[in-house]
């Protein structure tokens, strides 16, 4: 049996077994070396525990990483991996999902990583939507070379490399993804387990490219980085959870909405509104998920969290199996033929 | 009115014209009509690196050499002995390489006040003395060719645009050659447009009635056919040979191949070919950049594909961080360098085999890689197959160094009998009881292919130290120091064929050395040189990491060794170190291949110090 029984259009292909999986399954036998308190623990143990419900055979998973400390995921893992290249991981699981169908290749990789030494590879790979799962830890700093300013750290932030505050603009990952036209993007908070849980989900079961920027908490050189977003009321406040085909409320007992304003949107009292000025998230509209990628603000004044959008269109790797296949369909494999082409002469003794 | 007919042994062609004249396909078709014709023969195309440098000027000239023989023939030749010129730029940049008689054949109709000064000549050089000695023939080619079709109703400009092929007709009359393949390959080639490939064919026709008619020709040339090895023949380039070789070893591997590349001069056409041939199981990612491309390869060979990339010099250097990951992780990986002249963008269109270091050494720590290096374009075929033989039996990157000469040049090739081809056929791992990511096969030391998919075979690879046998992370020194000997171990334990020495007169006390493309000149040269009796010996390496068991044993048989390279001398530096012999480099670095008459000197210099 395959996943295209269970109508998984993410797994088509990927086998799958009836033996019951448990998250010690995908524990492996090294032993875990991330700093005590680090978010990456909460995310592994939120992937061990979410992956046994696809019911796929472990031998057809594989995690593919890059440098740094999410990096590490993967020897945690007891499914394939790779610890490969600072900012390639995107690259060696597309060659990697090209050649074998059969496989669910997922990505893990940080803010460093996939947005500074790996941002080519990282838009490409959402351009060409390549059925890859990629798993962004932001932690909004370098942890493994011990504390330098990332690419989404906030402008003058004082590190160890920028002792009168940092230059850059940092990048909202969620619009970068999105503005490379990426098929599914979504967001969740490393302490949120529902909320990453679901968010993994739909990202398993979309075919395609999907992007998860998971924020998440660097306990030595970035502390507290998400704290707002973890205080019960200040989370009311702040974090906006979109549902695909539902209006955006949120708040206590959806206090707060989100309605149109201009070219984009704009947050808004429930009360001060009439219910149908609520937008209703629409994950197949690329304009509104951008515009709602914009809601999202360096300070965390709001956070928009779940899947921004979510759209068919072909993947890569299905496209480029298609048109092997169907050469292979059409046209023999005949080597002799083809090395002697054309115009051949014979020379007699 | 009679021509006098000459028999000649050999004949250098250059067609040389502006890079809009369609030169290429001129001599690629005279190409083709020598091959049908049974010469041997070798040719070398010289081209801008701008896709259309301005018209008429220097920087725009466009040539392609052919070299066509009735023996079998090493190189495409020195200098041409007929040239024919399509404008003043291209008289200018050609005309110093013409040896004096030779026979130059001028399209006068570009020859106008303002073509010759924008290329800097003061007077036309048709009109003053300083073609006397040459033998000149001044044919208004593009006069004739619009006269030739003017019936047909095509327009001015496309009419004068076939005037390649009026050219192309009146070599073909002159050295009698079969025309046939010319007219048929037209009308395929322009079969959409039947207009242009019967303007084409009457062109074609024009120049050769040109010369039979006019009294201008007094005399033909005649260059039999070679006598070559029994067997059918094409004609193929480097290129192509590659593309071919991977192609057979994914048949004989019975493995997918994955390529990921990016476009860059002058590897290009080797995914154009591959792109061709998806029905081998082939496919071809066009990636976003040089390191994707290499990422791609490499994650589809730990798929179990055979992953391959392909670029030139400049590439390498984007690529190395990866090589050496697929050294770390030790997975099959065909690395393709197609080198051109250097450092940085150098030259792109131009040759130069200046990469061999990096190909060595090029990467952080010590990080061992085979290398490869095909001797001729048709070579380029055996080569890299023998590259993937390495590459998979080893569970190693291999490094095939090509370059710009044997990528663009092209010569008959003996079409092999795909059933000789040798079995590369691999074994994944697939036992669970047995299996250790790093153990090691004792004849090979390859640790074990196991991929994805495979049931209880999990594990986890990547850039870290391997513990020893389990490949867990290891930092521990004595383990690291044991698998960087293993690394180094696995690589020098590669078999490869012996050097096989030309040397037929059996005394020669001078050696010459080469590697790659200099095999053509190098080859001629001692030729030459013997035939003026001078013993000299050859020796030429396929194999440049590990290099053959018996070449320590070759270079000290002899009292001088001399290395001819397109580089400053790196195949001498690794010669001098690894074996402590006084090898003597011979070096250039023009972009353009070396020529036999230089080499013959410079043997010739050699030897007869020895002797005295």
């Amino acid at each position: 049996m395959t996943a295209i029984d269970l109508g998984i259009p993410g797994l088509t292909g990927v086998p799958t077994t009836d033996e019951k999986q448990t998250a010690k399954d995908y524990k492996s036998d090294q032993e875990v070396r991330w700093c005590p308190g680090c978010g990456d623990y909460v995310v592994l143990n939120a992937v061990q525990s979410f992956l046994p419900s696809l019911g796929l055979k472990r031998e057809n998973i594989v995690f593919v990483s890059g440098i740094g400390c999410s990096s590490r995921f993967p020897y945690y893992m007891n499914t394939y991996g790779m610890h490969s290249i600072h900012g390639r991981a995107p690259a060696i699981a597309t060659g990697l999902a090209v050649a074998r169908p059969d496989l669910s290749v997922w990505v893990v990789t940080g803010d460093g990583d996939a947005l500074s030494i790996g941002g080519n590879h990282l838009i490409h790979t959402l351009r060409r939507n390549v059925n890859l799962k990629i798993l962004l830890f932001n932690n909004r700093i370098y942890g493994l070379t011990k504390g330098q300013y990332s690419p989404t750290s906030e402008e003058g932030k004082v590190t160890k490399s920028t002792p009168l505050g940092s230059l850059d603009h940092p990048f909202n990952p969620v619009s970068l993804a999105l503005g490379a036209e990426a098929s599914f993007v979504g967001r969740a908070i490393d302490s949120d387990k529902a909320g990453l849980t679901s968010v993994l989900r739909q990202a398993a079961e979309h075919r395609g490219s999907a992007l998860v920027e998971i924020y998440q908490n660097c306990p030595i050189f970035n502390d507290g980085a998400f704290d707002v977003l973890k205080d019960a009321d200040e989370a009311q406040r702040r974090i906006i959870n979109v549902v695909d085909g539902e209006p955006i409320r949120f708040g206590r007992e959806g206090e707060y909405c989100v309605i149109r304003e201009g070219f984009g949107l704009a947050v808004a009292k429930s009360a001060d509104v009439d219910a149908s000025d609520i937008v209703i998230h629409d994950a197949s509209d690329l304009n509104l998920s951008f515009a709602l990628s914009r809601l999202s603000t360096q300070d965390l004044t709001h956070t928009v969290t779940g899947v921004f959008r979510r759209a068919d269109r072909p993947t890569y790797d299905d496209s480029a199996r298609a048109q092997v296949n169907e050469a292979k369909a059409t046209k023999a494999a005949d080597l002799s033929k083809l090395l002697h082409g054309k115009d051949t002469w014979t020379v007699v003794g | 009115m009679s021509t006098e007919t000459r028999k000649l042994d050999r004949v250098v062609i250059r067609f040389a014209g502006d890079s809009g004249d369609g030169m290429q396909l001129t001599g690629d078709r005279f190409t083709s009509e020598a091959a049908a014709f049974g010469n041997d023969l070798a040719t070398q195309p010289n081209f801008p690196a701008e896709i259309r440098a301005p018209q008429g000027t220097l920087p725009g000239v466009s040539s392609f050499q052919l070299h066509f023989a009735d023996y079998d023939i090493l190189t495409p030749g020195d200098r041409p002995d007929v040239l024919v010129a399509m404008n003043p730029a291209a008289l200018k940049a050609n005309v110093v390489d013409l040896p004096d008689g030779g026979i130059l054949i001028v399209n006068t109709d570009e020859f106008t006040k303002r073509n010759l000064t924008k290329v800097g000549y003061d007077s036309n050089p048709l009109e003053d003395d300083s073609l006397d000695k040459f033998q000149v023939h001044k044919v208004a080619m593009a006069t004739l060719t619009i006269g030739a079709l003017e019936e047909t109703g095509l327009g001015k400009k496309d009419a004068e645009r076939a005037k390649n092929m009026f050219a192309l007709g009146l070599l073909s009359w002159m050295y009698h050659r079969p025309t046939e393949g010319t007219e048929r390959f037209l009308r395929e080639k322009f079969a959409k447009k039947p207009d242009i490939a019967e303007a084409n064919v009457l062109a074609f026709r024009a120049g050769w009635n040109y010369g039979e008619t006019t009294e201008a020709f007094a005399v033909t040339y005649e260059v039999a056919p070679a006598k070559l090895n029994v067997g059918t023949y094409r004609q193929i380039t480097g290129n192509t040979a590659t593309a071919y070789g991977i192609v057979a070893a994914a048949q004989r591997s019975k493995l997918p191949v994955v390529l990921g590349t990016y476009p860059i001069t002058p590897a290009s056409d080797i995914l154009h070919e591959l792109s061709k041939h998806k029905n081998f199981d082939i496919t071809t990612v066009q990636a976003e950049d040089e390191i994707a491309g290499i990422g791609i390869a490499l994650g589809a060979s730990y798929g179990g594909a055979l992953g391959v990339t392909s670029t030139s010099g400049p590439g390498i250097a984007l690529k190395s961080e990866t090589i050496g990951l697929a050294v770390m992780t030790e997975l099959p990986l065909l690395v393709i360098d197609v080198q051109r002249g250097g450092p940085s963008t150098g030259l792109p269109t131009k040759t130069e085999q200046a990469d061999l270091l990096q190909a060595m050494f090029g990467r952080n720590g010590e990080s061992p890689v085979p290398i490869v290096a095909p001797q001729s374009p048709s070579d380029c075929f055996d080569a890299v197959v023998d590259a993937a033989r390495i590459a998979l039996k080893y569970r190693t990157p291999v490094l095939f160094l090509s370059d710009g000469a044997v990528a663009n040049g092209s010569e008959p090739w003996l079409i092999p009998d795909v059933d000789s081809l040798p079995d590369l056929s691999v074994e994944f791992a697939t036992d669970p009881e047995t299996f250790q990511p790093y153990a090691r096969d004792p004849e090979t030391l390859a640790r074990p292919w196991a991929v994805p998919g495979t049931p209880g075979l999990q594990h986890r690879i990547g850039g870290l130290e391997k513990q020893d046998i389990t490949g867990n992370i290891s930092y521990d020194p004595e383990n690291h120091d044991r698998m960087v000997r293993l690394r180094q171990a696995k690589i020098d334990g590669i078999e490869v064929p012996d050097v096989v020495v030309d040397e037929p007169d059996g005394n020669a006390r001078v050696l010459v050395v080469g590697w790659g493309s200099t095999y053509g000149p190098i080859g001629a040269a001692a030729r030459r040189v013997r035939k003026l009796g001078l013993p000299v010996a050859h020796a030429h390496l396929r194999h440049l990491n590990p290099f053959p068991k018996n070449l320590g044993e070759v270079l000290r048989k002899y009292d001088k060794v001399i290395v001819p390279e397109m580089n400053l001398g790196q195949l001498a530096l690794l010669l001098r170190a690894k074996y402590l012999v006084d090898a003597v480099s011979y070096t250039k670095v023009q972009g353009l291949p070396f020529k036999a008459e230089e080499l013959q000197d410079v043997l010739a210099d050699v030897i007869k110090g020895v002797s005295a």
